[in-house]
């Protein structure tokens, strides 16, 4: 098939929105991620199906999305009928799909005990704009709060999650009606690679996968290389335990992440690419493949790309569960098909990476954020953020709080309007202890700085680091040296055994909060950890074994009393 | 060495010689390949790595490194159903330990091992991404969220 160049994609843009203006069905969104579907969304789907072929109605258009983000009110669905305001309804099975379907999608009326919100995530600044109204839609029952209205909504500041809850992941033309591929047009069709590069330099964007590195930097590197062979590499080895924001972005949009690829292999001179996933993921790997498929469809990934001559290809890389692959020097020993050790750098992949040539990892969402820099501009992007961090970040908040889910804010929001508006406060009307950033590399964030505006500086400052956007709450029941015993464990556990302070750095420590955690700690069992923490952090042949003392370290910093009192009673 | 013609089907084993075929053609093609030899058999026990080193070329202890680097390939067989419950950070906090230390006291087994009746593999696993149904177990495959230490056991029952 010949490639589709720039105006047949504008085109299709045109015909799908088009296409959605005319329809007048009444269309049902079911959102359904891995999460949903664990909750049930696979039941509820077919209930809908059912009854819309019992009923034998025709103007019903069913639309299957990614996760919606607020997990813990999962089933989602939203109905919406043509000229009416959609509604969104929480913890739908399938008695009360059958309910809805009667009530809403059949006779009109919309079923208020278990609506959560009018209005869909995509409408909000619309909404915002023309009070809480969009052109077109009739208002409906005001006594359900406004999608803008609910905290959890309203703080958010969607660009990497921009299309989640709107469109069906599987269907290309879907991405595109949305702005998609705008950006990997522009970059192919009118900018030289320096241009690209100083496009993402300016932005300010650093990579979101914790290291916190200059995306511009990191490309600038690649691209001096000279060499006919280089690697677009994406890190979806989303480790950190209690973190899923990447596998919400992999499962909701796909084609941001290939559309990210695309501009990165432009500006660094690749034609080969590979998303590095974990096998823990398996909807997302299957939503990804399909997606890599419907672009070679397109034209948009291949020979001759866009009809402009560039070539670039990617193919998934399915892990095997270890979460030492997520270091940048071991997941491409991981793509050559060996042990995932990590490697002593330099050389730095820029220079020799994958099979030893030049090569560039970013992270997941990272790349998703590059299509609207390209797009849209660097001057746009930084338009938010604090003065060294620009853009948004994207928290997956877990743990003992209320709304549970994924949320992206703007870098600079406060620790509290995450956790008391977000997240609609602590469960059980416990109170906040800390919360742990960066997994089993950061560390906690005390009830005394939650407050904190949250950059990379000023997290690091705190002895805690952004990460990948792992946040799990603790409320003040649960004992933080118990916390550090299970990063430590964790640690220890994924160590790939190379180095020593790795290996046995962290089986040592592990030792003694286990005593602790049993009330047999010894006196100067502190200093220890101290010392040991010490040497680990500068020895350590990879990131993962220089970060593994930092949850101890955290913990020591703000509840040193614990780890007292766990020697005191022993004595 | 064990023969292998005793522990797995004719057709498992045409099967296997077919995707060592096919797949050792790609470059670091050894994972991809294992996970596919996994898919089919269950298991990766030396005898099986012996054949895929004696047809790819690739060295018997660097496929032997490989499988036991990984947690997700097993040398030994599985039972009929594998428990996995998330021992990650946000199932930690919300109790997700109490349920596998009463699986272990239940059944009598620790993690990586098997029912003696083959009934349940038991493993621990490092986090599904569905910290939002904490604290999640995972059976064959399907991922069952706010699981706790009353309502286990009749989520067990439903597998025989």
């Amino acid at each position: 098939m010949k490639s589709k160049t720039a105006d047949d994609i504008n085109k299709i843009k045109q015909t799908v929105i088009e296409r959605n203006k005319s329809n007048k069905s009444t269309k049902v969104y079911v959102h359904m991620g891995t999460c949903g579907i664990a909750s049930g969304a696979i039941d509820v789907l077919n209930t809908l199906r059912k009854e819309v072929k019992d009923n034998k109605i025709t103007d019903v258009k069913i639309i299957t999305t990614g996760c919606a983000g607020i997990c813990s009110k999962e089933p989602l669905i939203t109905v919406e009928v043509q000229e009416q305001e959609p509604v969104m309804y929480q913890c739908v099975d399938t008695k009360k799909m059958s309910e809805i379907f009667k009530s809403h999608v059949l006779d009109k009326k919309v079923l208020k005990d278990y609506a959560f919100a009018r209005g869909m995530e995509i409408q909000i600044k619309d909404r915002i704009k023309n009070n809480g109204k969009i052109e077109g839609q009739a208002a409906i029952d005001n006594s359900i709060p406004g999608i803008e209205e609910i905290p959890f909504f309203k703080f958010q500041e969607q660009r990497v999650m921009r299309n989640r809850g709107f469109i069906d992941p599987n269907k290309i033309d879907d991405y595109i009606a949305r702005d998609g591929y705008q950006g990997a047009i522009k970059a192919l069709t009118s900018m030289t690679s320096d241009k690209i590069i100083s496009e993402v330099y300016d932005s300010g964007i650093k990579g979101r996968g914790g290291a916190g590195f200059p995306t511009g930097l990191k490309w600038k590197f690649a691209a001096k290389e000279e060499n006919s062979i280089k690697y677009v590499l994406c890190n979806a080895d989303e480790g950190d335990p209690g973190a899923y924001m990447d596998r919400s972005v992999l499962e909701s949009d796909p084609h941001s992440i290939i559309e990210g690829m695309i501009i990165a292999a432009k500006a660094i001179g690749s034609h080969m690419g590979y998303i590095y996933c974990r096998a823990e993921y398996p909807l997302a790997v299957e939503t990804l493949n399909k997606a890599i498929k419907a672009a070679r469809t397109y034209g948009l990934l291949g020979k001759d790309i866009l009809g402009t001559g560039f070539e670039f290809d990617i193919e998934v890389y399915e892990g095997a569960g270890a979460f030492v692959c997520g270091e940048e020097t071991a997941l491409m020993r991981s793509i050559e098909g060996s042990r995932g050790n990590p490697r002593p750098r330099p050389p730095y992949p820029a220079h020799a990476g994958l099979r030893e040539k030049p090569t560039i990892l970013n992270n997941v969402e990272t790349l998703s954020n590059i299509p609207q820099i390209i797009a849209k501009g660097s001057k746009w992007f930084s338009n938010i953020g604090t003065e060294k961090s620009k853009g948004t970040k994207v928290f997956s908040i877990t743990g003992d709080i209320n709304n549970v889910g994924c949320v992206e804010v703007p870098i600079g929001t406060k620790l509290s309007t995450v956790i008391n508006e977000i997240g609609g406060g602590i469960t059980e009307g416990k109170t906040f202890k800390a919360a742990q950033l960066g997994g089993p590399s950061g560390g906690m964030i005390p009830i005394e700085h939650i407050d904190v505006v949250m950059d990379y500086d000023t997290l690091i400052s705190l002895g805690s680091i952004m990460g990948s956007g792992g946040l799990i709450v603790m409320s003040d029941d649960k004992s933080a040296l118990e916390m550090a015993e299970f990063f430590m464990d964790f640690c220890k556990e994924e160590s790939c055994g190379k180095c020593i302070p790795g290996r046995e750095g962290t089986k040592q420590m592990l030792n003694i909060l286990n005593r602790l955690c049993d009330g047999k700690g010894k006196q100067g069992d502190i200093e220890k950890l101290e010392n040991l923490a010490f040497v680990i952090k500068n020895t350590a042949l990879c990131a993962l074994g220089k970060t593994a003392p930092n949850p101890v370290l955290s913990t020591l910093r703000y509840f040193r009393n614990e780890y007292e009192d766990a020697i005191s009673n022993n004595i | 060495m064990s023969n292998i013609s005793t522990m797995f089907s004719k057709a498992q084993i045409e099967k296997l010689e077919e995707i060592i075929l096919i797949e050792s053609k790609k470059p670091g093609c050894l994972i991809p390949l294992l996970e596919k030899v996994q898919a089919l058999l269950g298991y990766i026990p030396v005898s099986v790595q012996n054949i895929i080193s004696e047809k790819t070329g690739i060295a018997s202890n660097k496929i032997y490194g490989v499988v036991s680097f990984y947690s997700f390939f097993t040398m030994n067989p599985r039972a009929r159903h594998r428990i996995q419950v998330c021992y990650g950070t946000a199932c930690y906090v919300k109790g997700g330990k109490e349920i596998g230390e009463k699986i272990e006291k239940d059944y009598g087994i620790k993690a990586g091992e098997s029912t003696q009746d083959g009934r349940f593999t038991y493993e621990n696993t490092r986090c599904f991404g569905t910290c939002g149904l904490a604290p999640v177990v995972v059976i064959d495959g399907k991922v069952y969220g706010k699981v706790s230490v009353d309502n286990i056991d009749e989520i067990l029952s439903q597998y025989e």
